[in-house]
């Protein structure tokens, strides 16, 4: 009867009891509280949240070990924290302080720009981005349990975000229409490992959960995310940086658990006063767009 | 028999896929016409706080509890095992159950995520077959009360309890191939409760 721990059901097996929720960017344990107030399933421990990332510019990296300390003693939902890619050992110091998951991220400052972390090596699970099929599997191949498509962080804009959904989801439609002798050229060409390829264009999905992230700000951009076929959803700066945090962050997950209802995402739109302002993607000069961080 | 999944979050489509492979229809639960529509419910893994809270918001916890406490039978994992705990400890301040089962659960007592495991675990249904038990932030079954028979346990802590209507587990049978627990509670908890109702 031994135990064993960290094994890839029990790291993508956390993943799929998350779905169907949102998990919200905090940065102290203040926050956390009325995230999980208002309904979160789980909680990203961060010291700036993208917009803010994105206003004062510099370096990104880890958040301090005490302050991820003090929002996991606040809440008893998980809490994941977030790694800048390839900083393998950022990624050992949060697992030693006990994080649930680790969010190798492009909204940080990228440690490695040819190689991501080896996420085999570890016991704690993470979730990586991805902006197309090609992406998402080379970070399974690597050890990702959970993904979400990446979006464009910190700007409200919703639009990279469908795009992403769309490219993910329309190559997947695509590797199932396929013979099977093609999937070689298909495996070739998505850049991915031809096993993750072939089992894909069978089961029809991602082998592991598909969140979607990066500009979502309202409950409507949340239900429609969950009708582009996201298991859940990550919300950054949406939040916190709108004029009703707590009603903004209860409204996004009743959005969510009934994206199909069209009354329900109605009822929780009314009222919420002030969405983050957001900047529009289009206007992003190319070196400032995080989903291209990544490779 | 007309079975169940509450859908409001967590690992529904798992919990779905064993009862189909157990010859039952499941159908999803997110309103009081739906539960209304059910002979018996199962409750998934996910987050507790989470599920309860949407629950309430949309008018289905009270339903839930009147209909688990008229006999309706019920079976939860993890999160569902929360749910179905007359008390539990470490919980957020304030958090809710159904209730029906007279345990006493505690949340996450097995530690985080990276304390999580599978293992392999004897389970009391007349089989000597180990059965894989994958826990992931589980909780444990601190205290039971009368009427509670004890099914599987781990470093002596129950993880599978049953009384004459309701099923609890700590671990998630419904991520392995292997559907023997969610037979069991269509077999061997849902199939006499109903019987003994009509």
């Amino acid at each position: 009867m031994s135990e064993v721990k960290g094994t890839g059901r029990v790291k993508r097996g956390m993943a799929e009891m998350l779905k169907g929720g949102v998990i919200m960017d905090v940065v102290n344990a203040e926050q956390a509280k009325i995230a999980e107030d208002a309904g979160a399933v789980a909680v990203m421990a961060l010291e700036r949240v993208p917009a803010d990332i994105r206003a004062q510019g510099g370096v990104a990296r880890m958040s301090d070990p005490d302050m991820i300390e003090k929002i996991q003693a606040s809440v008893s939902i998980p809490v994941m924290a977030k790694a800048r890619i390839g900083h393998f050992v950022e990624a050992k110091v949060l697992q030693s302080l006990g994080v649930d998951y680790i969010d190798e991220s492009e909204v940080l400052t990228p440690a490695d720009y040819e190689n991501h972390i080896d996420k085999w090596d570890f016991t704690v699970p993470f979730v990586c981005g991805a902006t197309n099929l090609g992406e998402a599997l080379r970070r399974i191949n690597e050890g990702a349990a959970m993904i979400r498509s990446k979006g464009e962080a910190g700007t409200g804009d919703v639009s990279n975000a469908m795009q992403h959904m769309r490219k993910i989801g329309g190559e997947i439609r695509r590797l199932s229409s396929m013979r099977e002798d093609e999937l070689y050229v298909a495996a070739k060409e998505l850049q991915a490992p031809y096993e993750l390829v072939k089992e894909v264009a069978q089961s029809g999905k991602l082998p592991v959960v598909l969140f979607t992230a990066g500009g979502i700000a309202t409950p409507a951009d949340a239900a429609l995310m969950m009708a582009m076929g996201a298991d859940g959803v990550f919300i950054g700066s949406g939040i916190f940086k709108s004029g009703n945090p707590a009603q903004r962050a209860a409204a996004c997950v009743k959005a969510t658990t009934f994206w199909q209802d069209a009354k329900v995402v109605a009822d929780a739109s009314r009222g919420l006063g002030e969405a983050m302002v957001g900047i529009n993607v289009a206007d992003l000069p190319a070196p400032h767009r995080l989903a291209d961080r990544g490779w | 028999m007309k079975v169940g999944v509450l859908s409001l979050q967590g690992d529904v489509r798992e919990h779905v896929s064993a009862l189909i492979a157990c010859g039952i229809d499941p159908i999803e639960v997110r309103r009081e016409s739906e539960l209304a529509e059910v002979d018996a419910l199962v409750l998934p893994g996910g987050e507790s706080t989470t599920i309860a809270q949407l629950s309430e918001i949309f008018g289905i916890f009270e339903p839930i509890k009147k209909r688990i406490a008229a006999g309706m039978p019920v079976y939860g994992s993890c999160a569902g095992m929360i749910l179905l705990a007359d008390q539990i400890l470490d919980a957020k301040q304030g958090q809710k159950t159904f209730g029906g089962l007279d345990i006493t659960v505690r949340r996450n007592a097995f530690g985080r995520q990276v304390d999580s495991f599978e293992t392999d675990i004897s389970f009391d249904d007349g089989s000597s077959d180990l059965i894989k038990a994958v826990f992931i932030r589980a909780p444990w079954v601190e205290k039971v009360g009368a009427g509670i028979t004890v099914l599987a346990s781990m470093d002596s802590h129950p993880v599978a309890v049953r009384s004459a209507t309701l099923l609890a587990t700590s671990f998630h049978p419904e991520l392995t191939a292997d559907h023997r627990i969610h037979r069991y509670f269509i077999e061997e908890v849902a199939k006499p409760a109903l019987e003994k109702v009509k």
